[in-house]
């Protein structure tokens, strides 16, 4: 029934979807996939608009893995009455889709250096696709770091695909949580905390920072207290987002459109306005 | 009938009735024509008929916060500048339905609005307009993503611009380069002579539209002593400027001064009513409104315009980044006059003074910049310095 | 001796110490080993010692009744316990756990205490590196307690 032919990127028309499968990954997070019949091309780092019937759109990032490409994969977390509908679905239901839109990480450019991924919360779904692009280009690669900070034990997300990772020789995972559960065992604290600790070049790396602006904040300040210049570090922006192809006005930062500039931005592109209040 | 031939370029006289014939023969070639006309006290756009639907004798004075009409002497046609009203409605609606969605079952497929149907002319079009127009086009058609109904809009509109004969009291398009005079993108131009001797239009052709449009209506060549009329009109007018803004190093200056006291002074006076965005011909904000009818099956999309003024533009996460009506302010201000730049490749402000006339507590946007000029300090530190 | 002193010199905590001074602090120094689950120290206890984590996680807990320990943050190596040593009254504020197993290297604190007092210099240092570290903990303390990962605020 469905072409699930993807969103024409150009047209600002959704597309419709059907969900054929949902994971809730925690309290109010759920996992949304869809399947195309003709390939689905993104880049890690980008987003769509998903369209709740008569409700309206949201950007998610697309947090699926980039070489599926007979699928369509979002994490979405239930904030307000759009997320929230999305974030309750069951498979079956028909949701709109259109994009991918922005910029990506820049996994390419990337080759031959080391790569430190931080991620805070519900942060870790746009850099799922570049973990998986790394992975799957693992020779192409130094060293792979991916710090995680969660809320709380109950609020990690992808927790099967983190233990699988945990258990290779050739990649560095370290998870921590904010408050700890009485049965956890593992780190707890901030997840800037952890970068004294990770084993990496900086003269040959770069990092990839998603999370909370305040987690960024502090991340990027404990990895250029590592010797990373601001050229080397890459974070993910949010904001309000209506059309998402740059003419609503909404999502300006500064000077740059987030759903076109960004998401994802070099972190020297955006320095000075990062730390001005209310921009 | 005139028995000559004129070409795209050469300057023609009509006679003020003639005005009319234009509006007519557009009218009779299936366009909706805007002009303006009087309404509610102020001079504002709308479907025109003929030149009775125009403020014949009237003027406007204008100065921060205020806007008055006064009989004119004479009857010019366009003896005044510009009134609260921009060709932006035109081109770029106050509301547009994008598409409709019908639900089937647990599906439902989308069908996209149709196109605008009668193309639009445009009668009294001002240089400073002209480049508020062609401002949008840098953002509705030559970026990644072109806006379908606004450039079918813009494809086929007939554009009658005129050279303005007086400048306001908040005009100030000769600091940014976008006027009096009107220079290009127009079919016809017109500009009007009127004293006690004569009242007559030297016309230019600017297009093959605008040519085949004239050829058959009465007209003249003009002679030089009428070239040269039209051309004092507007240098008068250029040494008539209400305001001036200094724009040299304009954009590095507010892109270097988020902090500066300026914008918490001009917070204490600004409402954040956004009069000022919504009289602005280049801005172009817009939100969008999901509905759904009341059994559910049928869902629109609409768009309209939205200033970066209300509370909730930059909603995220619980709260907007803007919350200060400072920080929106700012905002407004340094996005106009210097991210326009980086962005578009241009300023987006155009002189025309309507956000100076039209703000309720008569913010300048000029003086804005100059008192932030006057006490701004010096550019300092770079990305990688740590603070 | 040496071996302790080569320690201290290789321990974060005191990069960049003068050898006049890794001397007199090894004077004091000792290793340490903790078997998973052991305390290093408990709330309110003296605060008898300095502790510089060499190898392994210490959780910093707070117990409270009726419930188990709440786990407040994980120090790592590099990370040092704490300047509860070096002002009065010389008690501990929480409890100490060796997450997995620890090799930390000990500081008497009275005997770094009776000899910063004797060397202003030597305190001076010891008082720089602290600030900074305290500085750092509670900078991330302070995230930690926003709770940015929540939903809305």
């Amino acid at each position: 029934m469905f072409t699930g032919q993807v969103g024409d990127a150009a047209s600002s028309v959704p597309q419709p979807f059907e969900v054929t499968r949902v994971r809730i990954e925690a309290a109010g997070v759920a996992t949304l996939e869809m399947t195309t019949f003709s390939p689905f091309v993104f880049a890690p780092g980008q987003f769509n608009m998903l369209y709740a019937f008569g409700l309206g759109e949201v950007a998610i990032s697309i947090s699926g893995d980039p070489a599926q490409k007979e699928r369509v994969v979002h994490t979405v977390r239930s904030a307000g009455a759009v997320s929230g509908a999305l974030a309750r679905l069951r498979r079956g239901a028909v949701i709109g889709v259109r994009g991918p839109y922005g910029s990506h990480w820049p996994v390419k450019d990337a080759e031959g250096s080391d790569v430190v991924i931080v991620a805070g919360g519900l942060g870790i779904a746009p850099v799922r696709p570049a973990m998986y692009y790394l992975i799957a280009h693992r020779e192409r690669y130094g060293r792979i770091v991916l710090l995680y900070g969660a809320r709380s034990p109950g609020d990690i997300l992808y927790r099967r695909e983190l233990e699988t990772w945990r258990r290779r020789l050739d990649l560095d995972i370290a998870v921590t949580v904010d408050h700890a559960a009485a049965d956890w065992r593992g780190n707890v604290g901030v997840v800037p905390a952890l970068i004294p600790q990770i084993a990496f070049d900086p003269q040959h790396a770069i990092a990839l920072v998603c999370g909370p602006e305040i987690m960024m904040r502090f991340t990027i300040s404990a990895l250029r207290d590592r010797g990373l210049t601001t050229h080397q570090i890459f974070v993910s922006m949010e904001r309000n987002m209506k059309c998402a192809v740059g003419l609503c006005g909404h999502c300006q930062f500064g000077p740059a459109f987030v759903c076109r500039d960004g998401p994802v931005f070099r972190f020297d592109r955006i320095a000075p306005l990062f730390g001005v209040r209310e921009i | 009938m005139s028995n000559q031939v004129a070409t795209i370029g050469e300057k023609l006289v009509i006679e003020p009735h003639v005005v009319q014939n234009i509006i007519s023969e557009l009218a009779g070639r299936g366009y909706r024509v805007i002009g303006p006309t009087l309404r509610d006290g102020a001079i504002i756009y709308d479907e025109v008929k003929g030149l009775e639907n125009f403020p014949v004798g009237w003027t406007d004075r204008q100065d921060a916060g205020r806007y008055r009409l006064e009989k004119r002497a004479d009857a010019a046609l366009f003896g005044y500048a510009v009134g609260p009203h921009s060709w932006k409605r035109f081109f770029h609606p106050p509301t547009e339905r994008l598409w409709q969605a019908r639900r089937e079952g647990s599906a439902f497929t989308i069908v996209e609005a149709e196109a605008p149907h009668r193309p639009l002319a445009l009668i009294g079009v001002r240089a400073c307009e002209l480049r508020a127009i062609a401002i949008h086009d840098s953002v509705f058609l030559a970026g990644a993503y072109v806006d379908k109904p606004y450039e079918l809009r813009r494809d086929r509109a007939f554009i009658v611009a005129v050279n303005c004969r007086q400048a306001s009291g908040t005009c100030f398009c000769v600091s940014m380069d976008a006027g009096p005079k009107v220079e290009t993108d127009f079919d016809l131009a017109l500009t009007e002579l009127i004293d006690e001797y004569r009242h007559a239009f030297v016309i230019e052709i600017g297009s093959a539209a605008g040519l085949d449009l004239i050829k058959n209506l009465l007209w003249r060549p003009a002679t030089v002593e009428e070239v040269a009329a039209a051309e004092r009109v507007v240098a008068r007018t250029r040494t008539q400027m209400g305001r001036t803004l200094d724009t040299n190093g304009l954009k590095e200056l507010l892109q270097a001064n988020p902090e500066h006291p300026r914008w918490d002074e001009v917070a204490e006076r600004c409402l954040s009513c956004g009069n000022c965005t919504n009289v602005c011909p280049t801005c172009f904000c817009t939100t969008v409104e999901d509905t759904t009818d009341l059994s559910g099956t049928v869902a629109e999309r609409v768009r309209r315009w939205d200033s970066c003024f209300t509370l909730d533009f930059s909603f995220i996460h619980g709260g907007s980044v803007r919350n200060s009506a400072r920080s929106r302010y700012r905002q407004w201000m340094t996005h106009k006059l210097a991210h326009w730049i980086d962005q578009f490749g241009s300023s987006g402000c155009v002189g025309c003074g309507r956000c100076i006339t039209w703000c309720p507590v008569g913010i300048d946007i000029t003086e804005e910049a100059a008192a932030i000029r006057a006490t701004a300090e010096p550019n300092e530190g770079d990305a990688d310095a740590r603070s | 001796m040496q071996g302790l002193e080569r320690i201290v010199l290789g321990h974060p905590f005191f990069a960049g110490l003068g050898p006049e001074f890794s001397a007199a602090i090894s004077g004091c120094a000792r290793n340490l080993r903790f078997a998973a689950g052991e305390y290093l120290f408990r709330e309110d206890e003296p605060a008898n010692e300095f502790y510089l984590i060499r190898h392994g996680t210490v959780a910093l807990e707070l117990h409270s009744p009726g419930r188990p320990p709440i786990v407040i943050t994980t120090l790592p190596e590099g990370e040092i316990l704490d300047a509860a040593c070096l002002v009065p009254p010389y008690r501990w504020t929480f409890d100490a756990r060796a997450v997995e197993l620890v090799r930390a290297l000990g500081v008497n604190a009275r005997c770094l205490r009776d000899k910063c007092e004797a060397d202003h210099d030597l305190g001076y240092e010891l008082m720089k590196r602290f600030v900074g570290a305290m500085g750092e903990r509670l900078r991330a303390t302070r995230l930690q307690v926003l709770d940015v990962y929540g939903t809305g605020r």
